[in-house]
């Protein structure tokens, strides 16, 4: 079982970017997905940024994915998902349906962001040209069991196991309205809270996180315990998503557990110290995202 | 055609009313999770879905049929039974968001007319014109999230016909691309056919004040002189960075009235009206002003104003009283 990084979610400096990718470079990974995915104001990394990234990563043994933004909704968005459907060196992920028609004929990844809830919708996508999906987080292993009883052969499945939840995409940005900003004036204030803001119910629960245009789960969704029933379902990949502190240690925990260095239990523990928010397991358990499994409780 | 006015109905009696005061076409779903208001004592068996086309088809409204949630692979056949249901019973035309459906349903019933629902998220016309090319898709639901000039672009690039949002609950996020509810209460648009569903949501009178609580967690809490309004997620109120609020949208409805000037010259093919959870009354008074409004806009486009008898009308029936244009001007980012 191979293990990914995901593309950055949060707005993070060029030099910050660029430091955490030459450090994933050294870290048993054996995918990265660079890019932008959640909104197109962000500009730290240019296109010829992104891909000098991506031939460094490539050089170091890395498979490089192009990640693709979430929500297209303008003329420029568009131009911008040309250029990475059309790089020529790396396959690109597409996380919406125009990007699946720009991609068409290539061999690309089904992200996230696509609803791909059942065989018929995966066969689609993969007759044109997709070759992995990223289940959608909301999925249980229940569903997926049955998912990957009538998946398309050939197609690789990869599983968000570590990260704060992508919940939900809109138009408006949320941080730019905390500060009474409008989002064509945000003052980029995303780059002062690279782990998102974590918006708090009114008893002072954490409940979710505030990353520009996404919202996120406050939690941390952590599949850690589950590597091993992954691995006999089929699951290929397992994506960690980068937070702004300990991915690195986040790395070698589940190389370790996927290894067989070390028992689940063993990794779950050792992983805890690094979490910055309570833990999440519930969508993969078939109910609510925000419930923890008791097990992983005690 | 132009600048359909397509009113939503929950069950027979919302349905007569739409067809009664106006609508061109009315949208209505089984009484399952095959469509996004699965809601208990809503939707249509056989026997009203027969009666209510019937109803329709007599007084020159159009039929269609809301299939607008993601199959999971073990129910599939349940929204494959749908889809030949909707055939067998002949509407007009299927509103899908499913990739593997559309294929089904546009393999099996070539002649089947085709929109892509709100849910499947197309917010471009590379999007929108894949199903088309794939699955003949002839007219698209747009999320409500783009500005104006920003739909007028997509119309300009795809030969799908174009249907808007033009009234009531405001979804936030993009539609299809939501999981708020079921992170919360493991159940969501996508997979359920519901968002923040009435039956996780609990009322408690405290000392602090009346308080909603979805599956548990706070939404809001109201003083006496204020409001309380349905719990939906995204409509409660926050505390982020030691700031209160409405951190993602206030209680508000769309309201477009204003806009269907600029839809005519668009060229904007339909205006949906959301409700299917309304009351017959709500939906005989929405489609009645605005049967009003869109004749007024096409009789004289250059002299269209809102009338204040419209918007007072409209303003009683919006949530929290308060209406907004919503994505479609864009400071609302």
């Amino acid at each position: 079982m191979k293990i990914s990084l995901g593309p950055i979610l949060y707005y993070w400096t060029r030099d910050s970017v660029r430091d955490f990718y030459d450090q994933v470079a050294g870290w048993p990974v054996d995918i990265v997905y660079l890019g932008e995915v959640v909104c197109s104001r962000r500009h730290e990394m240019r296109f010829d940024d992104w891909l000098d990234v991506a031939s460094k990563l490539a050089v170091a043994g890395k498979e490089v994915v192009l990640s693709t933004q979430a929500l297209i909704e303008s003329e420029s968005d568009l131009k911008m998902l040309r250029r990475l459907a059309g790089n020529g060196l790396f396959a690109i992920e597409a996380n919406d349906m125009g990007a699946v028609r720009l991609a068409t004929g290539q061999s690309f990844v089904i992200g996230p962001h696509i609803n791909t809830y059942n065989g018929e919708t995966l066969e689609v996508l993969a007759e044109q040209g997709a070759t992995r999906w990223v289940m959608p987080v909301e999925l249980s292993r229940h569903m997926l069991a049955e998912l990957l009883a009538k998946k398309p052969q050939d197609m690789e499945t990869e599983v968000f196991v570590y990260g704060r939840l992508p919940l939900a995409f809109s138009s408006r940005c949320f941080t730019a309205r905390r500060y009474n900003l409008p989002k064509d004036d945000c003052h980029f204030m995303c780059l002062q809270h690279p782990c998102g803001m974590t918006l708090k119910t009114r008893e002072g629960q954490p409940f979710l996180a505030l990353n520009g245009t996404q919202t996120q789960s406050a939690s941390i969704h952590n599949l850690i315990g589950e590597i091993n029933d992954m691995r006999q379902l089929g699951v290929d990949i397992v994506r960690i998503s980068p937070q702004s502190t300990h991915t690195g240690e986040v790395v070698s925990m589940f190389r370790a557990a996927i290894d067989g260095a070390m028992s689940a239990t063993e990794a779950s523990v050792e992983l805890a110290p690094y979490l910055f928010d309570a833990p999440c397991d519930g969508y993969w358990h078939g109910r609510s995202g925000i419930e923890q499994s008791k097990e992983m409780l005690t | 055609m132009s600048l359909e006015l397509v009113c939503p109905a929950g069950n027979l009696p919302a349905l007569k009313a739409a067809v009664d005061n106006g609508a061109d076409c009315v949208y209505f779903g089984f009484r399952n999770s095959t469509n996004a208001r699965a809601f208990a004592g809503l939707n249509f068996d056989s026997e009203t879905a027969k009666q209510g086309i019937r109803y329709a088809r007599e007084r020159g409204c159009k039929v269609l049929l809301a299939l607008n949630t993601f199959p999971q692979t073990a129910q599939w056949h349940i929204w494959r039974q749908a889809v030949d249901d909707a055939v067998e019973l002949g509407v007009d035309a299927l509103i899908l968001a499913d990739l593997g459906l559309m294929r089904y349903a546009s393999r099996t019933y070539p002649n089947l007319r085709l929109h892509l629902s709100v849910q499947g998220s197309a917010t471009n016309y590379e999007a929108i014109n894949f199903y088309h090319e794939h699955f003949g898709i002839q007219r698209a639901v747009l999320p409500r999230v783009l500005s104006l000039a920003q739909v007028e672009n997509v119309v300009k690039h795809t030969p799908v016909e174009i249907e808007l949002f033009g009234f009531g609950g405001l979804c936030v996020m993009v539609e299809g691309r939501c999981i708020l509810s079921s992170y919360a209460t493991g159940e969501s648009p996508n997979t359920a056919g519901v968002c923040s569903p009435a039956k996780a949501v609990r009322w408690q009178q405290t000392p602090k004040g009346l308080e909603s609580r979805l599956n548990g967690v706070l939404l809001d809490r109201y003083g006496a002189d204020e409001n309380a309004g349905y719990p939906t997620l995204c409509k409660g109120r926050f505390e982020v960075e030691d700031e209160t609020y409405y951190a993602l949208e206030e209680p508000t409805s769309l309201n477009t009235l204003a806009l269907i000037p600029d839809m005519l010259r668009m060229g904007i093919s339909a205006i949906k009206i959301e409700g299917r959870q309304r009351s017959p009354i709500y939906v005989e008074q929405v489609t009645r002003v605005w049967r009003a409004a869109i004749d007024a806009a096409k009789r004289d486009a250059a002299y269209y104003a809102v009338t204040p008898d419209w918007m007072a009308q409209l303003g009683k029936l919006s949530e929290g009283q308060q209406h907004t244009l919503g994505a479609y001007y864009r400071p609302w980012k």
